[in-house]
């Protein structure tokens, strides 16, 4: 085990006092070889990032290694001085990071970025730099690298900016590549990409790859060998099938079971009740002028239409800038759509003035994607929890009454209601904004990436939320996701959407398994691999 | 709100800028009581009094009171430690009522900027217009056009504040407008002005009464200068400004007429900046130091 590349023993990373434990890390150890990934997968909070960042010497200040060993290639990097990390930062080790647009300095052609690498850690003339700058550029499959020696970050799209990261990762050929959740920002479609680009580039470089992420997916992609962390620690480790396949602990099986499948259950009778959301031919033009007046029109969403019953659950998919979110809250009447008809019920609301909109805009709820900023920091969960209620003509005490019910559907503490939302994790908080478009007694609840931002086990929990108030209250559910696999697991129907276009629609299971245009297929292969079937626990 | 009042407590700015504003705070309310005579009364007997001097101060009833000439006196025989502790009272509540002026007015039109946009372009060109006025040209404009009284006073200095606030308001309604739980409420079928007053308001408060602190002390410099420059409040009423505009014609031989109304204006202005910054550095996450 002398060849290890990169090997972190016993490592424990201090927190500051005061926080809910002593260690971000405690006692963690690892080995990667040359030539090999392995994958350290676990929830926000579980430590994964930090081992990284400790790594990189690019550890928060509040945060310092008070035991252990990190060795690259035999050399302490925790000993290290600052001027010799950066040496070795760039030559030795490359980071990729999860958001190519702040790892990216905006100001600074890319070219010249990458010039400053080289310039650092080269004593090549310019000629040089330049000439394998354009070579790893055109290795990363840049289009036309001389036009991206030039541009700026935001004149790129987010594929092309985690290559541009990549290629400031690897110029130099390092031993260890360390990657940040480097596809979590990313379209599937660009993180089957990036995911080929990085195991091509180990594979030509024989680096070892330290990859950190959250999705069990990417880790059947790409991993050799699987490190579980949860809590700071280190739960499980192993050659990667057999971690999937024959996980030991209960955590990896908890944490594998929440991974939902691409296969979609059994579908359910369809509803034969009257539409309680549709929208017909629904389109949202943005109209920029400029300083002369001259209009330039961006067409968001065209020609969009959804129908919504009762107890029925319809899903739409699709990247970003799809146009989903538009169509989305067109239908909600958060933005006004340009053309189209939006029915709730039977009142077509698609250009009603607000003040005609509001008494029935108890109909249809929103549940956005960001927990942290879905609810109002200033009040006390009680208060926003009262709100909708008291604005549809409840008093107080009845107010107060329902949302102490609604509680205790989304398994929170009464006393809960009392607290501001910053006291709460986000999944609770989740379920704090569910519970207040619940409290609107509401028909449709629109669901804007509602699990998106929440970790696997999290999002199974939600997801179960969800089924009940359905089932319950007979709610038809409009759900917008970038993941087909939550798609597959809820929803009825799936509407595919496309540079602000619907591209197929069908019953779930139909169009899962029969994909008819090409989009959907490229959309579908490029879905994270499904996991191995896990084999029961034998004692 | 108790660990926001811990996290301020724990401020250095804070706990200085505190602490010097509550001493001249106390030192306005109790002017009367801190050996001091009637700010406006004149004694022939002691013109140019020099500071320290021991001795009898006649008021224009004839009645004599026992007086230490702390600062001296200036060439109307008038005390100038009583001047300009009373001078304290003006400059404080000048201070405060501008920035509250400032705040409402600005606060206001920001947000209607900021949610509304039929009315932002006019607004906005609006106070474009004033900003490309000097503020204390235009605050000279207002004071010589609506005449020298506290209020007029008060009101030219806060107008040409109110583009400021607007501008901070509008930012930050224009963000705070696209935030979920904004859209939620609107969703919830919120009105407007709920949704402005309860939830945009409270969360844009940290960065406005960091502005208004910052307004506060330029509002004491500015009354000063008005003052200074003759344009403030009447002669007749003692502020810091009237007091050094008067004794700046004798200053080489008796320099305490212009030093120490001075000396209470800087850590006045001070204290309030400092207390701007404390405030700025906890309450509003942008600046705040990373604390882990």
């Amino acid at each position: 085990m002398s060849s290890a590349v990169l090997s972190i023993r016993n490592l424990s990373v201090a927190l500051p006092s005061g926080g809910d434990r002593a260690h971000a890390v405690h006692n963690v150890s690892l080995e990667i070889a040359a030539g090999q990934t392995l994958c350290v997968v676990g929830e926000s909070g579980s430590g994964k990032s930090v081992m990284a960042t400790t790594v990189m010497g690019l550890l928060d200040k509040a945060l310092r290694p008070d035991a252990g060993q990190v060795l690259l290639k035999g050399e302490s990097l925790l000993d290290a001085a600052p001027a010799r990390l950066r040496q070795l930062r760039g030559q030795a080790m490359g980071m990729v990071f999860q958001e190519p647009m702040t790892a990216l300095n905006p100001v600074m052609s890319c070219g010249d970025q990458v010039d400053e690498l080289l310039a650092t850690h080269t004593d090549w003339p310019a000629a040089q730099r330049r000439a394998e700058i354009l070579r790893v550029f055109e290795r990363v499959k840049l289009p036309d690298p001389e036009r991206m020696l030039r541009s700026f970050p935001h004149q790129l799209s987010g594929g092309q900016r985690q290559r541009i990261v990549i290629a400031m990762a690897v110029i130099l050929k390092p031993a260890l590549l360390i990657c940040d959740e480097p596809t979590t920002a990313l379209d599937v479609t660009t993180q089957k990409e990036i995911l080929r680009l990085i195991a091509d580039l180990q594979r030509e470089q024989g680096s070892a790859v330290l990859f950190i992420t959250h999705d069990m997916g990417v880790v059947a992609e790409i991993a050799d060998q699987v490190l579980v962390m949860n809590q700071g620690q280190a739960v499980e480790s192993g050659p990667r099938d057999e971690v999937l396949r024959r996980p030991r602990e209960a955590y990896t099986r908890q944490l594998l079971g929440a991974v939902p499948g691409m296969t979609p259950p059994a579908p359910r009778p369809e509803p034969t009740s009257a539409a309680l959301l549709s929208g017909q031919g629904v389109g949202k033009t943005y109209i920029a002028r400029d300083w002369l007046g001259r209009a330039r029109s961006t067409q968001a969403l065209r020609d969009a239409a959804v129908v919504v019953r009762a107890g029925e659950t319809v899903g739409i998919v699709g990247e970003s800038g799809s146009g989903k979110s538009t169509f989305a809250r067109c239908l909600i009447r958060l933005i006004d759509p340009t053309e189209g008809q939006v029915h709730w019920g039977v009142d077509e609301v698609a250009t009603l003035p607000e003040n005609r909109l509001r008494p029935l805009r108890d109909r249809v709820q929103v549940v956005f994607q960001d927990p942290n900023r879905s609810l109002n920091p200033r009040r006390t969960v009680g208060q926003s929890m009262v709100e909708g209620a008291m604005n549809f003509g409840a008093s107080r005490a009845e107010a107060e009454a329902l949302a102490a019910e609604l509680m205790q559907q989304v398994r929170l503490p009464v006393e809960a209601l009392q607290r501001y939302p910053s006291q709460f994790s986000g999944g609770q908080r989740q379920r704090l904004a569910i519970a207040r478009a619940l409290a609107c007694k509401p028909q449709v609840l629109v669901a804007d990436e509602a699990v998106s931002a929440l970790d696997v086990s999290v999002q199974a929990q939600i997801l179960k939320l969800l089924r009940e108030a359905q089932d319950r209250l007979g709610l038809g559910l409009l759900f917008i996701t970038h993941d087909l696999r939550v798609a597959a697991q809820l929803c009825d129907r799936v509407i595919v959407m496309h540079q602000g276009r619907i591209v197929e629609q069908g019953p779930t299971a139909a169009l899962y398994a029969r994909p008819q245009q090409d989009y959907t297929r490229r959309l579908f292969d490029a879905a994270p691999a499904a996991l191995p079937p896990m084999e029961p626990l034998t004692a | 709100m108790k660990s926001v009042v811990r996290k301020l407590a724990a401020h250095s700015a804070i706990r200085f800028g505190a602490s010097v504003l509550g001493l001249l705070i106390a030192l306005a309310v109790l002017a009367p009581w801190l050996g001091t005579v009637d700010p406006s009364a004149m004694d022939s007997a002691h013109i140019n009094t020099l500071a320290g001097t021991q001795g009898t101060f006649t008021l224009l009833d004839g009645t004599s009171l026992a007086h230490s000439f702390w600062m001296g006196t200036d060439n109307f025989g008038r005390d100038i430690y009583s001047r300009v502790l009373y001078g304290t009272r003006v400059s404080l509540v000048v201070g405060l009522l501008t920035a509250i002026v400032a705040l409402l007015i600005g606060g206001l039109l920001g947000m209607l900027a900021g949610y509304f946009r039929t009315m932002d372009a006019v607004l906005m060109r609006v106070m474009d217009g004033l900003m490309a006025i000097p503020a204390i040209l235009l605050a000279i404009a207002l004071v010589a056009a609506m005449g020298a009284k506290l209020w007029t006073v008060i009101v030219a200095i806060a107008i040409p504040e109110i583009p400021r606030v607007t501008r901070l308001v509008r930012s930050l309604v224009l963000t705070l407008r696209e935030e979920p739980f904004v859209e939620a409420a609107k969703a919830l079928a919120t009105p407007t002005p709920v949704i402005l007053l309860r939830h945009i308001l409270p969360n844009a408060m940290a960065p406005l009464i960091v502005q208004g602190t910052f307004i506060a002390a330029s509002a004491v410099l500015t009354e000063a200068i008005l003052s200074f420059l003759g344009l403030g409040l009447p002669a007749d009423i003692p502020t810091w400004g009237n007091i050094m505009a008067e004794g700046r014609v004798q200053f080489s031989q008796y320099p305490g007429n212009v030093l120490f109304p001075a000396l209470f204006l800087v850590p006045t202005v001070l204290a309030i900046n400092l207390l701007g910054d404390g405030l700025r550095d906890v309450l509003d996450p942008k600046f705040a130091k990373r604390s882990a």
